[in-house]
């Protein structure tokens, strides 16, 4: 026999007998899972989830659920096709033991596989004090749980709410405690609103519009601690300016923590910085080269992005899930010469007081910005972003029929300042620095060590800093 | 039924929102709001929406019955 029809052979009975399993049981997982059977995947498909729920969709929670318009278990994710899986839903994955090919759950249960999916996303980063963080009233969001709880708390006419943190999730509930006629205060370390991923100058703008629709906006300071009262509820907050606050509700919107911990010992490039891959969603192992089984889509993986000098990047943007979920899956199941790899055009919305930003690319790359069409003053306007004479990203406020524009120009890795449009062109195109704050300083101590001298002993190691 | 709205696709052009006017809103200019898991009595309305938008960002379940199982 011909080792092409040897190959062929096994690639049918790995399709017919195969054990594929996703752990992860959200948007990612579950389009994986969908990809999966329209590809021919007729073996055992087994997806684990930690949250009790099947999967829904998370971008609602922050809008309309919080809005009180729609129920916070009404994000089901829509249904492609059957996927015929058996689903452990409740329990999550504690551990994976690469030699035997097993995933551990939580109730001591291990899931045998042939081919693995991480798709376990991130989480909600806790307020800092736990004490603080257990007091009736201070919420994070995350889950639909979270969305449940925080809405019914808004819903009960809290005096004054305290947002920690201006990103996009931080200034959409402070977009909703405002039209639900709420008090609401919302600190931000940065200089502005958004600035981690918009820059300052676009962090100016947000910070116009929350002030407008009657946002307390403090910037540039920090929350330094909550206290309850007697009966353990969150009632005043100390900011580091040393004002204190009469607050009823607080949300740390923090950003979030990738679910990583449980691959810890299992010899893969995975860690705070989430988990390794190639454009392929092949995870590499701890010494970077990749692995043939185990796989990963959605928030969680970091892989080298061809328009960005191939950085690694992580895209914790919804598409970003979708497409991944679905390349991983076709690559679990196809050879070599049939892989596809998972290249896409970073794009994300925000709708917060009733303008609709949208985005493309990756903004922090860029160092300067200029306004190429609309009106800022309007709130309705275009605006690019560039490094080193070549456009990177691209931002609408009110303006998305324009950005397929401009994405299409990232892709072509066209100048900066772009050519502008036809028509519609912003008064006085004039580049701008785009104010994105600083890298984080360096850590003291790598969490990636090398060791071993002989060339068969070298290897890296995971090192956990203590926290 | 479930819906979900690409945003990333969504223009903004509210087609659809006269067609589903209980399921599909618009926040604003073009910020649109959706209803992710309506009453199956407006199938029909959400279908038709679904039908009318010009970027086909409107995803609709496939499936007849509420998901499948899980």
């Amino acid at each position: 026999m011909k080792t092409a029809a040897l190959v062929a052979d096994v690639v049918t009975e790995f399709k017919t007998n195969g054990r594929i399993v996703i752990v992860g049981a959200s948007l990612a997982g579950l389009r994986a899972a969908e990809t999966l059977r329209d590809e021919g995947f007729n073996g055992k498909l087994t997806i684990i989830g930690d949250e009790k729920e099947e999967p829904y969709d998370r971008p609602p929670l922050s809008k309309q659920v919080l809005k009180g318009w729609v129920r916070a278990d009404h994000t089901l994710l829509p249904r492609m096709r059957k996927v015929d899986a058996d689903w452990r839903l409740g329990v999550a994955a504690t551990g994976l033991d690469r030699a035997n090919k097993q995933v551990r759950l939580a109730n001591g249960d291990q899931v045998p596989y042939d081919r693995m999916l991480i798709a376990t996303g991130t989480r909600a980063r806790p307020w800092f004090n736990p004490k603080e963080a257990a007091l009736a009233g201070v919420f994070t969001l995350r889950t639909a749980g979270d969305a449940g709880r925080l809405q019914a708390a808004l819903a009960a006419k809290p005096g004054r709410v305290l947002i920690i943190g201006a990103g996009f999730i931080g200034s959409e509930m402070a977009s909703v405690c405002r039209e639900l006629g709420l008090a609401v205060t919302v600190a931000e370390r940065a200089e502005g609103p958004l600035v981690g991923a918009l820059g300052g100058v676009i962090g100016d703008i947000a910070a116009e519009m929350q002030r407008e629709a009657g946002v307390d906006l403090r910037t540039g300071v920090s929350v330094q601690s909550l206290e309850g009262d007697a009966s353990g509820h969150v009632r005043r907050a100390k900011l580091s300016d040393g004002t204190t606050l009469d607050v009823d509700v607080v949300v740390a919107s923090l950003g979030s923590i990738r679910n990583t911990e449980w691959l810890e010992g299992a010899g893969l490039a995975s860690g705070r910085w989430g988990v390794a891959c190639d454009a392929g969603c092949r995870v590499f192992d701890v010494n970077g080269v990749v692995t043939d089984s185990i796989f990963v889509a959605g928030d969680i993986a970091r892989a080298p992005h061809v328009l960005y000098e191939y950085q690694f990047l992580v895209l914790e943007h919804w598409d970003n899930a979708v497409f991944g979920g679905k390349v991983a899956a076709h690559n679990m199941v196809s050879l070599e010469p049939d892989r596809r790899p998972h290249l896409p055009l970073p794009a994300f919305w925000s709708g917060q007081f009733g303008v609709n930003i949208k985005g493309v690319g990756v903004g922090p790359f860029a160092d300067e910005i200029v306004i190429t069409q609309g009106s800022v003053k309007d709130r309705r306007f275009a605006a690019a972003y560039g490094r080193r004479g070549r456009i990177v990203a691209a931002v609408t406020f009110n303006h998305g029929k324009w950005l397929e524009y401009y994405g299409a120009l990232i892709e072509r890795s066209a100048p900066f300042p772009p050519p502008p449009p036809g028509y519609d062109q912003a008064n006085g195109m004039k580049p701008m620095p785009a104010r994105f704050p600083e890298p984080g300083v360096p850590t003291a101590y790598p969490d990636v060590v090398l060791t071993g001298h002989d060339p068969t002993e070298r290897s890296a190691e995971y090192r956990q800093k203590k926290r | 039924m479930r819906i979900v709205v690409d945003l990333n696709r969504c223009q903004g052009y509210a087609q659809c929102v006269p067609l589903a006017p209980t399921v599909l809103k618009l926040n604003g200019e073009e910020a649109l709001m959706y209803d992710p898991n309506p009453s199956d009595s407006l199938r029909q309305q959400v279908l038709r929406a679904a039908a009318s938008c010009p970027v086909q960002a409107i995803i609709v379940d496939r499936l007849d019955e509420k998901g499948d199982k899980a």
